[in-house]
Parts: C-alpha cells; sequence; structure tokens
C-alpha cells in the first residue's frame, strides 16, 4: 500500500515539474468559446503549433461560456488579474481599452494587409485587437420562389432599392403561401438587435449617434432618416410582413427552412443549413439600399493583450502567429465563419470563388460598416435595441427616438463624453 | 441525563477551550452556545447580505460605474431624483398671430413638449423630463412628466404584480392543501405532482411557456381553439401589451403555487383533530369547522404565506428576462429587471444599486404594515 502511494507520489512530482524542465515563459490567454467544439479545437490547435514553433512562449488558454465571460475580464480587471492575451467582442473593445484594460497592438509592419476592414479594431487611431475572422449578413432567400413571383434578383452592384424591397414583400405576402414574408429575427432579443438592424437605420442615412464627435446623436438618430427608417420599421409590423417581437425562438432557427418564411435577414453561421435543405436554391443576397448605400454590421470576436501583461511581446507574437492565412481558413473550414483576408477566403472550403459562401465574402468586403467605436456602446446599443422594440411594437415614432437620444446624451454626459472631449 | 463532565468530554475542542470548567454547558452557557451555533449562518449573511447591502447604499448616492476610468464622485440624492421625480405641467394651445388657437385635423394643436423639456433655458425644472400621461383641461393640457417613464412603469407593474399574486397564490395554495390533506390512497402522489413545478428551475419554466404562449400555434390558443370548436382567435399572449402581464402572473403563480401549498399543509397538520370532533359533536357543518377550527389554526401559517408571497413577487424577475425582456411597450418591466440591466447591463451599477435601495424601502414597508395588520390583539 505504502508503496503504491509513493509511486503516485512520484509521477505527481515528475509531471508537474515536466514544464518547469522547458524554458518557456508562461503566456495566459482567456477564451470565450467554451461549449464550441470546431472553434475550440482549431484555437487549441494554433495553440500547439505556436508553443512548439519557437522556445520563449508557451500560451496557456482558459476557457470561459460565452455569457460569462465579459463578467470575468471585469472583475479580473478590478482585481489585477486579467490575461496576457484577451479575446474581445468588437464593439466592447473600445470600452475596455478607455478603461485601460487594453494595450495596443504591436505588429510588424504590413502584418494587417489585405484585412477586412471589420476584423481589424482600431479606437483613437490605434490597433487594439484583430479578428481572424468575421461575421456577415445577408438576405436568405430561394431562387425558385423569387423566380416564380417574377422578382429580380439582386447583385452587390445593384442590390434592392427601398421601394423594390418593400413591393417584393408585398408581392411575397399576397401570395399567402408564408406565414411572413421576412423574418428578421425578432426572436433573437439582444446584442442581434444592433448588429442586424442599425444597418438599416444607417441605409435610409441616419445613425445611432453623430460619428463626427461621439458626443450627440440628435438630429441624427431623430433626424428626417431616423423618422423614414422608423416609419419603415413600424409598417413592417403593421402589415404582418414580419413575425413580431414574441416571435417564437424555435421559428426563428427553423422558420425559413421549413417555409414558414420567403426571406430572413440572417448570418453566414446559418449558411451551412441553408444550403444542405435547398443547394443551389439558397440564395443569399445583399442588404437593400434605402438611399444611402447597403450597409451590413461588421466585427466579430477579436484577439488583443491587456494593459497588464508583463510579457506584451510574447502575446503580440502569438496574435501575429495566429493570424496566418492558413489559421485563418480552418477557422472558416471547421466553424463556417467568413476569413479575414482574401487571401484565405481563396484557399477556404467554403469561401473560394465559386464555393458555397462566396458572395458572403463580397458581401462584408463590399458593405460592412463597423458599429459606433466609442466606449459608450454597451448604452447605446440597449437604447437602439429598446427603441427598435418599442417601434416594432406600435410606440409614437418621434417621440420614441427622442426619448432614445435623450438617455444616449445622458450617459454620454455622466461619462464627461467617454475621452471625446470635454462635456 | 448528561452531567457537566460528560458532556465537556464530548463536545469539540475549541467548545471545551471556550467554557469554564466546572459550568454545566447547558443550562449557564446557552446564550453563548446559540452565539455559536448561529456563527455560521451569520457570517454567510454578512459577508453575502449585509455587506454588499450596505456598499449598495453608499454607492446609490455616487456616480460609481462598473467599467471607467473615471472615479466615483459624490451625487447626494441625484440617482434618486432622475428615477422618482415627477411633475405636472400644462402646455397651451399653439395661437396664430391674432391670437387664436390653431386647429388641425379637428384637434387642437399643441407646441411640442421636447420644446420645454430639452435645454430649454427658460424651463430648467422640466430638463430631461418625459410625458408620462396627459389629460386635456379646457383648451389647455395638463401633462405629467416624470424623469424616469420607465423605473415608473415597472414600479407600477410590480405593485400590480404583488397585489395580485399575494392573494391568488395564496388562495390557491389554501384551497390545495386543503383538498390534499385528506386520508386518500395516493395522496403523496397528487401532493408530489403539485409541488413538481417548484423544483425546476424557472428559467426553464419560462421558456417552456413562452411556447405555450406563442401567438400563432402556442399550446393555449391550440387549446382554447379546441374546447370553443374553432371560433377563438388566437392572441398574442406575450406580444400584447394587455395580455403580457396576465400570462406572467398566470405562469408565475402556477409556479410556485406548490411551494406554498406545501406550508399550508404543514399548518393544517398542526391542527389537532381533536377540535374538529369537538366541532363535529357540536354539530358543525364543512364551513363552519373552516371557519372557526382551521382558519383560527392557521393564523401564523397564513401571516407567513403572504408576506413570502409578497416579497418574492416584488422581486420578480427571471420570467421577464427569458419571456419579454419588459416589452411590449413595457408592459412587463419590473423593478428588479430594470436594477440589473441598468447596474450590469448598462454599467451604471450607481443608479442600479438606487433602486435596489428603494425596492428595499419599499419592501420593508409593506413587510411591516403586514406584520401590524396581522398581530395577534389582545
Amino acid at each position: 500500500m505504502n508503496r503504491i502511494l509513493a509511486m503516485l507520489l512520484l509521477i505527481t512530482l515528475l509531471l508537474s515539474a515536466a514544464p518547469l524542465a522547458s524554458a518557456q515563459t508562461e503566456l495566459s490567454l482567456w477564451y470565450h468559446g467554451a461549449g464550441n467544439p470546431e472553434e475550440r479545437a482549431v484555437l487549441l490547435n494554433v495553440i500547439e503549433d505556436f508553443n512548439a514553433s519557437q522556445s520563449d512562449w508557451s500560451v496557456v488558454i482558459e476557457e470561459f461560456p460565452q455569457e460569462s465571460y465579459n463578467s470575468s475580464i471585469v472583475a479580473a480587471a478590478l482585481s489585477g488579474d486579467l490575461p496576457d492575451i484577451i479575446d474581445v467582442d468588437a464593439p466592447v473593445m473600445p470600452g475596455w481599452a478607455w478603461s485601460g484594460y487594453m494595450a495596443p497592438l504591436n505588429l510588424s509592419e504590413g502584418a494587417l494587409d489585405g484585412f477586412l476592414p471589420g476584423a481589424v479594431g482600431v479606437y483613437n487611431g490605434e490597433v487594439y485587437a484583430v479578428g481572424l475572422w468575421d461575421a456577415v449578413v445577408a438576405i436568405y432567400a430561394r431562387r425558385s420562389v423569387l423566380e416564380a413571383n417574377d422578382i429580380r434578383i439582386p447583385t452587390l452592384e445593384e442590390p434592392w432599392t427601398g421601394e423594390e424591397f418593400d413591393a417584393v414583400l408585398e408581392t411575397l405576402q399576397a401570395t399567402g403561401d408564408f406565414e411572413n414574408a421576412f423574418d428578421v429575427g425578432m426572436a433573437w432579443k439582444g446584442e442581434w438587435y444592433t448588429y442586424a438592424f442599425s444597418p438599416f437605420l444607417q441605409s435610409f442615412g441616419g445613425d445611432m449617434i453623430d460619428r463626427e464627435t461621439y458626443l450627440t446623436a440628435e438630429g441624427v438618430f431623430n433626424g428626417e432618416a431616423g423618422l423614414a427608417f422608423g416609419e419603415w420599421w413600424q409598417s413592417l409590423f403593421e402589415r404582418g410582413l414580419v413575425p413580431g417581437t414574441s416571435q417564437d425562438p424555435a421559428d426563428r432557427d427553423t422558420g425559413f427552412l421549413d417555409g414558414k418564411y420567403a426571406l430572413q435577414w440572417n448570418g453566414n453561421w446559418a449558411a451551412r443549413a441553408a444550403v444542405e435543405a435547398f443547394g443551389d436554391d439558397a440564395l443569399f443576397l445583399p442588404a437593400p439600399d434605402f438611399g444611402s448605400g447597403s450597409t451590413i454590421g461588421a466585427a466579430s470576436w477579436q484577439f488583443g493583450i491587456s494593459s497588464t501583461s508583463e510579457h506584451p511581446e510574447g502575446a503580440n507574437a502569438f496574435i501575429e502567429f495566429a493570424i496566418q492565412d492558413e489559421y485563418l481558413v480552418d477557422f472558416s473550414n471547421f466553424g463556417g465563419l467568413a476569413p479575414a483576408t482574401a487571401s484565405a477566403a481563396a484557399m477556404s472550403d467554403l469561401y473560394h470563388e465559386g464555393g458555397p459562401l462566396e458572395v458572403f465574402f463580397g458581401l462584408s468586403q463590399a458593405q460592412a460598416l463597423v458599429r459606433p467605436v466609442t466606449p459608450g456602446y454597451a448604452n447605446l446599443s440597449l437604447s437602439f435595441e429598446k427603441a427598435v422594440t418599442d417601434i416594432a411594437d406600435g410606440a409614437d415614432i418621434q417621440d420614441t427616438l427622442d426619448a432614445a437620444v435623450d438617455e444616449i446624451e445622458q450617459d454620454i454626459e455622466d461619462n464627461g463624453g467617454y475621452g471625446f472631449g470635454d462635456m | 441525563m448528561l452531567t457537566a463532565a460528560e458532556a465537556r468530554k464530548n463536545a469539540p475542542l475549541w467548545v471545551r477551550l471556550l467554557l469554564p470548567k466546572d459550568a454545566p454547558l447547558y443550562q449557564r452557557n446557552d446564550a453563548l452556545f446559540g452565539w455559536l451555533m448561529a456563527f455560521p449562518a451569520l457570517l454567510i449573511l454578512t459577508v453575502f447580505l449585509v455587506i454588499p447591502f450596505l456598499m449598495a447604499f453608499v454607492v446609490s448616492f455616487t456616480n460609481q460605474r462598473l467599467i471607467s476610468p473615471n472615479p466615483a464622485e459624490w451625487m447626494g440624492l441625484r440617482n434618486f431624483e432622475r428615477l422618482l421625480s415627477v411633475r405636472a405641467f400644462t402646455l397651451e394651445p399653439e395661437r396664430d398671430d391674432s391670437g387664436a388657437i390653431v386647429y388641425q385635423d379637428g384637434g387642437i394643436v399643441y407646441p411640442r413638449l421636447r420644446n420645454f423639456t430639452r435645454k430649454n433655458p427658460n424651463y430648467p425644472e422640466l430638463d430631461g423630463l418625459r410625458e408620462f400621461t396627459s389629460w386635456q383641461s379646457g383648451d389647455n393640457r395638463t401633462v405629467i412628466l416624470v424623469a424616469d417613464v420607465v423605473f415608473l412603469r415597472a414600479l407600477i407593474n410590480t405593485l400590480v404584480f404583488a397585489s395580485v399574486i399575494a392573494p391568488l397564490q395564496g388562495g390557491l395554495a389554501l384551497l390545495l392543501a386543503l383538498l390534499l390533506n385528506q386520508a386518500l390512497p395516493f395522496i403523496n402522489v397528487f401532493r408530489a405532482i403539485y409541488f413538481a413545478p417548484v423544483v425546476v428551475s424557472m428559467v426553464v419554466v419560462s421558456l417552456l411557456w413562452r411556447f405555450i404562449y406563442d401567438g400563432n400555434n402556442g399550446l393555449l390558443n391550440n387549446l382554447l381553439g379546441i374546447l370553443s370548436f374553432g371560433s377563438f382567435q388566437p392572441v398574442d399572449w406575450l406580444g400584447n401589451p394587455y395580455t403580457a402581464l396576465p400570462a406572467i402572473m398566470a405562469m408565475s403563480v402556477w409556479q410556485a403555487v406548490g411551494f406554498h401549498m406545501v406550508i399550508w399543509l404543514a399548518g393544517l397538520q398542526t391542527i389537532p383533530a381533536s377540535l374538529y370532533e369537538a366541532a363535529s359533536l357540536d354539530g358543525a357543518g364543512g364551513w363552519q369547522k373552516f371557519r372557526f377550527v382551521t382558519w383560527p389554526g392557521l393564523r401564523n401559517t397564513a401571516v407567513l404565506v403572504l408576506i413570502v408571497i409578497t416579497i418574492q413577487a416584488m422581486g420578480f424577475f427571471v420570467q421577464v428576462d427569458v419571456m419579454t425582456r419588459g416589452g411590449p411597450l413595457d408592459a412587463t418591466q419590473s423593478v428588479v429587471y430594470q436594477a440589473v440591466q441598468r447596474g450590469y447591463d448598462k454599467q451604471d451599477i450607481a443608479e442600479g444599486s438606487a433602486i435596489s435601495v428603494i425596492l428595499f424601502a419599499i419592501v420593508f414597508v409593506i413587510s411591516m404594515t403586514q406584520r401590524y395588520l396581522t398581530r395577534e390583539r389582545r
């Protein structure tokens, strides 16, 4: 008995001593994707390759479920335990940079050439984070349905105009074949609302905030463009063209595939299911142009460096290693994500020329506009979400937009302008 | 009977060290022993309840943010003013050059309220206020302006929720308890069935009921359609401002009624059977037995059930978070939901704390009033 115990003790000692034997300095990396096996496997592979490729650094991953990731970072920052490498959702990055959680990247010249604009996280003129992929939103449609109703299939160069799009929805609704002509995804309450619907407002010529100063929203959100957007948005629900805010989440997930909805506003992550269900009949169409060009949201999860890291040069080395095309292709092939560079897209299974999701890469290059780059984004997004929800539910449009503007400006004032000037 | 020496011998070391040698443990040191026993619970309550609340109380007077490089400043009562300010304001009609009232589409035209409430130097007291409700008084319009429309809606919803839930859930639970307090075969099976929803997490229950309440093909709409032979028009239960809160109330009662049923049952079983026998001998009927034997015997249970339900109802949150997120049109906003949304999602921890402090004050007053009204009169 004692002998077995002694053996076990010896083995444990040997095992725990093993990492000490190598001269590599440990770098910690926090990752939000626990529970996403494909993405995780690719990241683990990148880390393994990096650790084997040089003898100075050894990256150690710690995983968190996405729901609690941001709060873990905030808690770690308050207690001074931030990891060296931070995984960050793009719109949150300015807040963390402003609060001093993150330091700018220091990559070699030209490392980010050819990256999609949405994949590079710039704040205050400096690059704080870089994404290995981007997410893209498109109108899901079926060629057979459009052709049967004599509807023009739009292209990147010539998307549907606002009026044309409205007529398309009316036509599809009038066929009686669908519960609703268009599913925008009201069941996905939360950040989806801002990510997916604010591009419509931008296409009308408005925005959530004045991006020149980032200090006011008056006239931008609640001006003529905002009002036009609000009227169109409300009419979608009044006319029954779109399922309302109480949409069943299951309908959101399968409604388009089941033929309940003729069109769907959805991201590239759902594209594989659509291709499997409809084959060549599946179409992914650009956002309509309501007058100021068609736009879609950009930027997904990215990697950055914490300001308290003792080894920023190691963290930079890891990020520079990870953004090689080879790994961008892996993330795309296994996770279905849009690769962050054109050269990686050309090598990927889904996004290469003629590939099933090729169109998404073009959409991202041509239409993507990042969400407002301000530390006040969290509040901005919630105010926008509340406004589009209330307008969809039938609230007075001007009053709702005015209230949203007041709320946004109050918050900016309370935070001393978020570093964009004195308030 | 244990002797003091034996008891000391069996007691753990730290007890032996703390107590005087020749003291009879169970006679002289009851109080000390009591504190020792309560110590772990008190410690946990202090660390996780009392200290956080005191911190929230302090933070509610500042402008502390969850994430910000700006230092927190003392703001006095600002947060409370922003939540609770109410003002009446009279809007005078728009007049043309001759001073006549301007009409349009058969109604009087008024200037836009926002001209007064947004950075108007002549009306500094109205700055940032919003319309809560308004009515016509002669040619003028009287407008009730509040600083925080959403919070006020949340407060009203929460009070309505609690005042409906407390009697409904308590009464229903008593009814179930009376039905199940009989010596029938398989009675424990029924008790288990009614208790089952309590064991299921509220998040899961809310998700399931979201499907039940679905506006198109939900279970409830289908059921009502079948029962009415197809004449029932489907209702979008959670999407309609008039049905959303009642729908959430019905679900909440269903979920929690089993818990209070068990408390009533426990109360019922403390009433001695001899009292019922005596009542029968005196010729009392079923209702008289309930009125004069059961109900007086349940007095303390009733006070407990009422207060517990009220406190739980004042804190309703999960249902809202999972099912409606406060919508449609603020019909289901709740105070705790707003506290979480502002303190956490909007990262304004000071305002979230202020809401918590207000809720604490309300619950405290309600509980004390209930205690007072249900006190034993001698």
